[in-house]
Parts: C-alpha cells; structure tokens; sequence
C-alpha cells in the first residue's frame, strides 16, 4: 500500500494547525470566529471534485440501503431465474448489450437470465458494507494500539510495533483464501451471506489495522511531547484525560481521512476476495463475484463485464476523490 | 481389501482425475444432424456416425495438443480417457475394441489373440492363442508370459498406483497375490490363476463367473509388458510398445508432451485393427487454452488430445460459421451430471420428499448452468447414460424432457412427506468445477417457489473422497443433496451404475453411492448380470436396475453430458469412437502428407 508515506505527511502538519488554531483561539476568535471544523467544511465546499466524489459516495449508500426497495421497483429477484432471455445454444443474453431492456436495465446474466441490475445493487450493499465495517475495525484496533504504543512507549510500544511488522508482512490474501474455506457456513446463528461478510469483515478489518496504528503512534509520539500536554500534566492531569482531552481530538483529522481512504482498498480487497471463489456464497451476488463469472463470457457478452467493473471503478475513484479532498480541506498545507 | 473397495477406488481415482477421466462415450443416431452429407465431405456430427475422410494415404504428422498432460503413459498407471485412447497407439492387448464409429466401435476383436477366446461350460475358464510373428520395439518377441506380467503389475498398486484395479477381484478375489515385485516366484510369474502351457497359450481362471471379463482384458493395463524393461515406478518413463507407434527417446517429457514414433518391428500383417497412417504423431501439453482454440481453427492443430470441447467463446464462433462447424462434433462422453439424495439425511430419508426435490427442479435452467443443449448435454431422465446397452432415452419416469419444473406435483409430493409448507436442504457442491456451482445456483431457485429452501455450501473438490464421499461426514453436515457426474470405465451397466447404487459399493471413503442406496433388490440384480453372458438379457436386467433407481428417487438426473470439439478439415479418417466419446486417435491421418 502507498499510502504511508502521503498519510505521513498530514500527520506533521495537521498537528500544528490544530495546536496554533487551539492556542490561538481566543484571539483569532474576535477576528473571524470560525472553529477548525468550519474552516474545513468552508474548504471542502469549494473543492468541487471532493464534493463530486461524495455525492458519488452518499448515492452508493442510499442505494445499498434501498436495495430490496430498488429491486422491486426496477429489477427482478436475485434469484428469479429468466431462461427466457437466454440463448439456450451459446448461453449468452438473446438482446443486444447483454440483454439490456426496459424489464432489465442492465441486462441478463449469460446462461440464467438473472436480473444484473438487482445484483448489483445487492452488491453494492455486500461491498459497502465489507467495506465500511472492516474500515471501522481497522480504525478502533488501529486508534487503541497506535496511542497505546506512542503514549505508553516502552516495552509495550515495542511489543505493538513488532506485531505490527508482522502483520505488515503477512501474506494477508493467501490467509484469507484459508481462513474464509476453512469455517463454517453459518456463524453466530446468521445465515451464509451475513456470516460470510462478518467473517470478511473481521479478516479486512483484522489486516488493515497495522496501517492505521503506525501512524497514529508517530502522531501520538510527536503530540506527547508538545507543550499543551506538558501544560495539562504539569497542572495535575493524569493520563486517560491527557489520552481522551489532549491527545484525540489532536488525532481525529488524520483518523478520519485514513478511514475514508481505506475504505476504497476495503472494496478492492473484498472483490478480490470474491473473485478467487471465497467472497459471499451463491446465489448473493458481489461485484468480485460477478466479475470472475464474466471471464467465462467477456468475448461474448462483454457487457456482463462491464457492468459490475465499472461499479467498481466509480466507487472505488469516488471514494479516492473525496478521501483526497477530506484531507485537503483538514490539512492544507499537505498539497 | 473386498472386491467392492477395490473396484470403488478404482472408480474414485476416476472421478478425481478431472472431468472426462475413463470417460466411455457414445452417441446415438438421434446426436446426427448432418445435412446428409458423406463421402469425403465433412458436415456437423458427421464423424459420430461415420468416417470423415475416408483414405489410406501414409505419411504426415498429426499434432494433438492438450490442456492437460496424461497422467501416465504406463499402460497400468493411465486412467484418463484421452491416455486410454493415445495408449491405442503403444499398446497392443488380447483383446481391442474395433476401429468403427458408432456401436460397432464397442465390439470387442481379437488383437494379440488369434481369435475370441474358448471358454468353459461353467465360464469360468477362458483361453487365447496368441498370433504369430508378434514383437515389441526392441525386436523381441511378444510371448504370453509378457502378457501375464503386464497383468500381474496391476496387482502391484503399492508401486504403480493410478490405473484401475479390477482384475483382482475376478482373479484373486482373495488377496494372495501380492504383484510381481513382491513375486517369491523367479520367474516373477507367481500369479496362480493365469497359466501359460507355451509361449503363444494363456489361460485365465476366474473365480467366478463374470460377464464383463472381457472388458478388463480390454484396458491399457492388460498389456504385454517384457519383464526386463519394466523399471517399476519409472515404466511410465519409458514403456515398451507392441503396437504400430513407440515413444522417440527421450520425448515424454512431463508437463510437455510426448511425441510418438514409427515401431519398426510392428507387423501390420498382425494387426487387422490399426491403420498406422501417420509417420509421427507428436502430444503437446499447453497451459493456454484459448491459444489451443485459435490453433485448433487455424489448423495448426490438429485435435484436443483430450476432447474435453472448446472455450466458450470458440464454442459460438463455431456454431455462428458454417464453415467451421462442419467439421465439429458434439459426442456424448459418456458422463452423466446428477445429484445424489442422501437417504441419511432427514427429511430425504423419505421417498416423496425426494420427488418433491426432482419435480422441483427446471431441467433447462440446470442444462443451460451446464451449457445448453449443444455444449452441455440433453435433458438427462435416468441413471444409465445412452451408449450404455439397457438404456433408453424415452423413459423420463419424472417427466423432465418437456423442461419445466413441475411445482404441482411437488407440493403433492410434499404433502405426502408431511411437509406441505417445504423444508430445508444443504446442496454440497465442489468449489473447483464453476459449471457445478451454476448447477447447484440453479437447482437452489427452482426449489424455492415450492418451498424448499435449499443453501449451498462449497467444498474442496480435491477433498472430494472425504467429504461428500463419507456416509459419515454427510450425515454430519446434513448434506441432503451432493452434486456429481459419473462416467463408466467400460460400456456395461455394471461399469456404469454398480459403483452409484450397490449397497455392498459404500466404503468409508470415498463412497459415489451418493444416495447410499441399500436395496437388496438391486444387488441381487448385479450379482444376475454378472452370470448373464447374453449382452441382450444383461441390457434388459440393467435396464430393471435404472428403473428402480429412479423409482426409489434416489438421483436427480442433471443432463447426458456432450463436448463440442472441433478437427482440422486436413485429418482423415475422423470418426468418434464410442469407447471414449472422442476421436479415434490411432485411425487418423492426414491428406496432405505433412
């Protein structure tokens, strides 16, 4: 992943604007009266490409929420089988385009006739959802060891860190494909697909937190050493109000814009999943899932490819795109 | 070891070799959609029904690739369809099925033997007069003690494992012999029930009477191998040849290819089967087979060595150009695509429950998750596919051929089980065979409007002998239904269902009695045709064999698999031979002497 050296970046700087803006405040308030949150959101607004990207973002949740809703309005069951549209000789969608039509906005899937627009709107909500919640566990596992480490220093920081250096250096993806074969099809009493995207969850999530723990440690490293905290504990404070009062609301701007950055790798990792075979079971779809059956038909349907590739793309740039400008409007000095 | 796990491991190796292992296609004249062209000409499913091309023109290379490389060239070891079809090249046996398309090709004809063999009243002695003047490539004569060596080593699975392991049952059904390389005997010949009085004399006593002895003779593993040039393991290097070609030195060359070679001392005066056209015939392994497809139409190539049928965007290319699809075929292989209903799973445990699941199912979506009627196969009706004497394509007891699912008569059957409302299922299905998962995707939404919900759960298929092959495992896991495809090692229903619906047929491991099917009934009925020498009445008691198969809704039948496979318009004497369901490989040749 290339996003440590970038992510890096922020860290050193975004910390001195939240230090001078906190230091500063009281006089600069008489002045223009604006918090560090009003000032972001004044600069996201005008980065029209940020704003572009998450509108793209909003969408894509409103439609992985309102999936069954979509479904029935537009498309068809998941797995309501139109044999019909088929071409029993090559397996291809009868129509032109795959298959697209007024019933079928997006087309046929080769050799059953399923409805391509309701599986990707359930894709939609498989990959957002793998994608957010891994991105959440990353977040909090990688928030609690990365201060853990860079406020406790010592022998615990050491220890976090060498476990991290090994999860870094894991083949995360060839574990996946073990792990995600080897369990039980129904966990926790949920059925395949929810147990299989927690199980994805937990595995994304499990190997994305290294990542956003080193930079929290660094940041949490340089934060301690400041003058406000020396302030703080010179006045009394004890540790957890220096960790929860001093310290995170310092870190929230480079957590935030690592989350949202994550979360398109989340999706990209999720697709790659299920397209070696060991994503969410059939008959639920996924965009990885639907791209690997592709392969089979890309010279002859090529629109059965397409489709689901260019969710992924959009998502994946949208993502990117606002990520990009997140981070922006926190941090400007980082452009 | 009991002649049933024998036979059952044998027929596991089969299944877990790939798709189209020992495959013993046919066809049937229903599969012929010529345009009643013939006569050097060459039209769409003609080589099914006739020779292509008919010419003796010598000379010339044919070159056959393949996506896969054999498994063995020792003639013990191979059981893969293709390698028995190539081995026809090398290896000579008593024995041979006739070089003809169509049923005829099923016929055995003596081969090393003078004629069919004399066997006793009580059939339980057969012996063969070998021709004379016969020698392997080295110049030495083939004698009947190489034949009887040849056959010991099958016994021998403790160093040359792979191949089938059938004759043991028939000819030691008691385990004392213990294969050559453990022979007491200094002539390694210790093998009690095969004698040979003189060189061109072998005589077999069986220790019961068995209809299907012939066919045994018949595989690549009855061949004559010369006691001094067998290298145990490393044979499969190095194989002596008795037939027309030898392998040049030094070209089996694993996960490339081999190429084969004239045999100078091969005396066609001795071999009414073969033809021998070509001078060489080279085997060529490649790992792109969409580059094989583009060879294959560009004529660079002659044939799939391993006939499995083209990539699915060379398969519309195909059927859109006339021209190209006059010299493609689609035989059956000889492999029936089913799923098995477990008997030990509740609620399948009771019969009406298993109807509701086949009455449920819509042939056609499964068919076309398999790849349509022309790749995939026609709508399969029962458990005995149709080169296989005794079946007939019309008896649909389910009524599956109009290919709809039948929801009525599902609930019906539900009813009658006790579960108006449905019930729940586990499909298991392997995770390396995609045209598997789709079936099994399909088969999960024609069982849900009659409310059946059925979940499908994927599983190594490496794993296959221990997880769906384990009575014990899938009553564990509640595996209701088991998707599979079974093709016999020899054209006899025996070959072909024994293993599928034999109650003494369920070992521990690796089980592909997938119903666990315990009818006393049917296993009387094996044990009759067994003792039954008159091919037509043995068709008739196989035929009662599918009927109570079906009647007990043991199988869903999926489809009677076909391969769309395409030949270069330059090989002559094309046809597809009915014992492997793809091309004659030892008959062709090409016109153009290159």
């Amino acid at each position: 992943m290339s996003l440590g050296p970038e992510a890096s970046v922020t860290d050193e700087t975004s910390a001195p604007t939240a230090d001078a803006a906190e230091v500063r405040g009281p006089a600069e308030k008489a002045i223009a009266g604006r918090s560090l949150k009003q000032i972001a959101w004044r600069r996201l607004k005008k980065d029209k490409v940020a704003v572009g990207g998450g509108i793209v973002v909003l969408l894509l949740i409103v439609v992985a929420i309102l999936a069954p809703l979509l479904t029935k309005l537009f498309g068809h069951p998941i797995d309501e089988y139109h044999i019909d549209q088929i071409d029993p000789t090559f397996g291809t969608p009868i129509k032109p385009w795959g298959g697209i039509s007024s019933d079928f906005i997006f087309g046929v899937e080769p050799t059953s006739g399923r409805d391509v627009f309701s599986r990707v709107v359930y894709g939609a909500q498989t990959s957002l959802t793998v994608a957010f919640l891994s991105a959440f566990v990353s977040t909090i596992l990688g928030v609690i060891f990365g201060t853990a480490a860079g406020f406790l220093g010592g022998w615990i920081d050491s220890m976090i860190s060498r476990v991290m250096d090994l999860l870094l250096a894991f083949p995360q993806l060839l574990f996946s494909i073990a792990l995600v074969s080897v369990l039980p099809y129904s966990i926790l009493g949920l059925d395949g697909r929810w147990s299989r995207i927690l199980v994805l969850v937990g595995v994304i999530g499990f190997f994305g937190w290294p990542y956003i723990g080193r930079i929290v440690r660094g940041q949490t490293l340089s934060l301690r050493e400041r003058e406000f905290v020396e302030a703080a504990r010179s006045m009394g404070a004890r540790s957890p109000r220096i960790l929860f009062r001093e310290l995170l609301p310092n870190l929230a701007a480079p957590i935030l814009v690592y989350t949202t950055l994550i979360i398109p790798t989340n999706i990209l990792t999720e697709a790659a999943l299920s397209f070696l075979g060991v994503g969410i079971p059939p008959p639920n779809p996924s965009w990885g899932g639907m791209l690997s059956d592709a392969i089979s038909t890309y010279q002859t349907d090529p629109m059965y490819m397409i489709i689901p590739g260019g969710m992924i793309f959009i998502t994946v740039l949208a993502f990117n795109l606002f990520g990009d400008g997140l981070r922006d409007a926190l941090d400007p000095k980082a452009r | 070891m009991s002649r049933n796990t024998r036979a059952i491991a044998a027929a596991g190796v089969a299944l877990a070799l790939g798709l189209t292992t020992a495959a013993c296609g046919g066809s049937k004249s229903d599969d012929k959609k010529t345009d009643g062209a013939s006569g050097g000409k060459s039209a769409y499913n003609l080589a099914i029904t006739e020779v292509v091309n008919p010419s003796t023109a010598k000379g010339g290379t044919v070159n056959l690739w393949g996506a896969q490389d054999a498994d063995f060239w020792d003639p013990a070891r191979g059981y893969y369809a293709f390698v028995w079809n190539l081995n026809r090249l090398y290896t000579r046996k008593l024995v041979e099925y006739a070089a003809t398309p169509g049923k005829a090709g099923l016929e055995l004809k003596p081969d090393l033997a003078q004629a069919m063999p004399e066997i006793s009243a009580d059939k339980l002695n057969y012996t063969f007069k070998l021709r004379s003047g016969l020698k392997f490539d080295d110049g030495t004569p083939i004698t009947s003690k190489d034949i009887k060596y040849g056959i010991e080593r099958v016994w021998a699975t403790d160093v040359i494992s792979g191949g089938p392991v059938y004759l043991p049952a028939v000819l030691d059904p008691k385990g004392e012999y213990k294969g050559p390389y453990k022979d007491s005997d200094p002539n390694k010949l210790g093998l009690k029930s095969v004698t040979t009085p003189d060189d061109s004399t072998i005589s077999f006593k069986l220790s019961k009477p068995s209809a299907d002895f012939m066919y045994l003779l018949a595989m690549p593993g009855s061949g004559p191998v010369p006691q001094k040039r067998d290298t145990g393991a490393k044979y499969t290097t190095a194989p002596a040849a008795s037939g027309p070609y030898m392998f040049k030195e030094g070209s089996i060359q694993p996960g490339k290819g081999a190429i084969f070679v004239r045999n100078p001392n091969w005396d066609p005066a001795t071999d009414p089967i073969r033809k021998a056209l070509p001078d060489q015939i080279t085997f060529t392994v490649t790992t792109n087979a969409e580059d094989m497809d583009s060879r294959l139409i560009a004529g660079t190539v002659d044939a799939d060595a391993g006939q499995t049928g083209v990539q699915a965007a060379t398969r519309t290319k195909i059927l859109q150009d006339p021209a190209l699809k006059a010299n493609a075929d689609t035989p059956v292989t000889g492999f029936l695509r089913y799923a098995g209903l477990a008997t030990s799973v509740a609620p399948l445990d009771n019969i009406e429950c298993r109807k509701a699941i086949i009455y449920a199912a819509d042939p056609t979506s499964i068919q076309a998750a398999r790849g349509g009627p022309i790749a995939g196969g026609d709508i399969g009706t029962s458990m005995l596919p149709p080169n296989i004497a005794g079946s007939d394509p019309k008896y649909d007891p389910f009524n599956r051929l109009p290919g709809k699912p039948q929801v009525e008569e599902a609930k019906k059957a539900l009813t009658a089980c006790g579960k108006p409302t449905g019930f729940d299922v586990t499909i298991a299905v392997r995770n390396n065979k995609p045209a598997e998962v789709k079936s099994a995707e399909a088969l999960q939404a024609a069982l849900k409007p009659a409310g059946i919900n059925a979940k499908i759960e994927q599983y190594d298929g490496a794993q296959q002998a221990s997880i769906t092959g384990s009575p014990d495992n899938v009553k564990a896991k509640g595996y209701g239904i088991i998707i599979g495809g079974w093709g016999a090692d020899y054209p006899t229903g025996t070959g072909y269902m024994q293993p599928l619906s034999d109650s003494r047929f369920i070992p521990k491991n690796g089980n592909y009695n997938l119903a666990e099917i315990k009818d006393p009934s049917i296993d009387a009925l094996f044990d009759q045709a067994q003792l039954e020498t008159d091919p037509a009445k043995a068709a008739e008691i196989y035929s009662q064999i599918n009927h109570k198969i079906m009647e007990g809704a043991y199988y869903l039948p999926f489809v009677v698999d076909k391969a769309l496979n395409y030949r270069n318009p330059r090989l002559t004497n094309a046809y597809i031979h009915d014992a492997f369901g793809m091309l004659d490989f030892q008959a062709l040749g090409v016109n153009d002497g290159k």
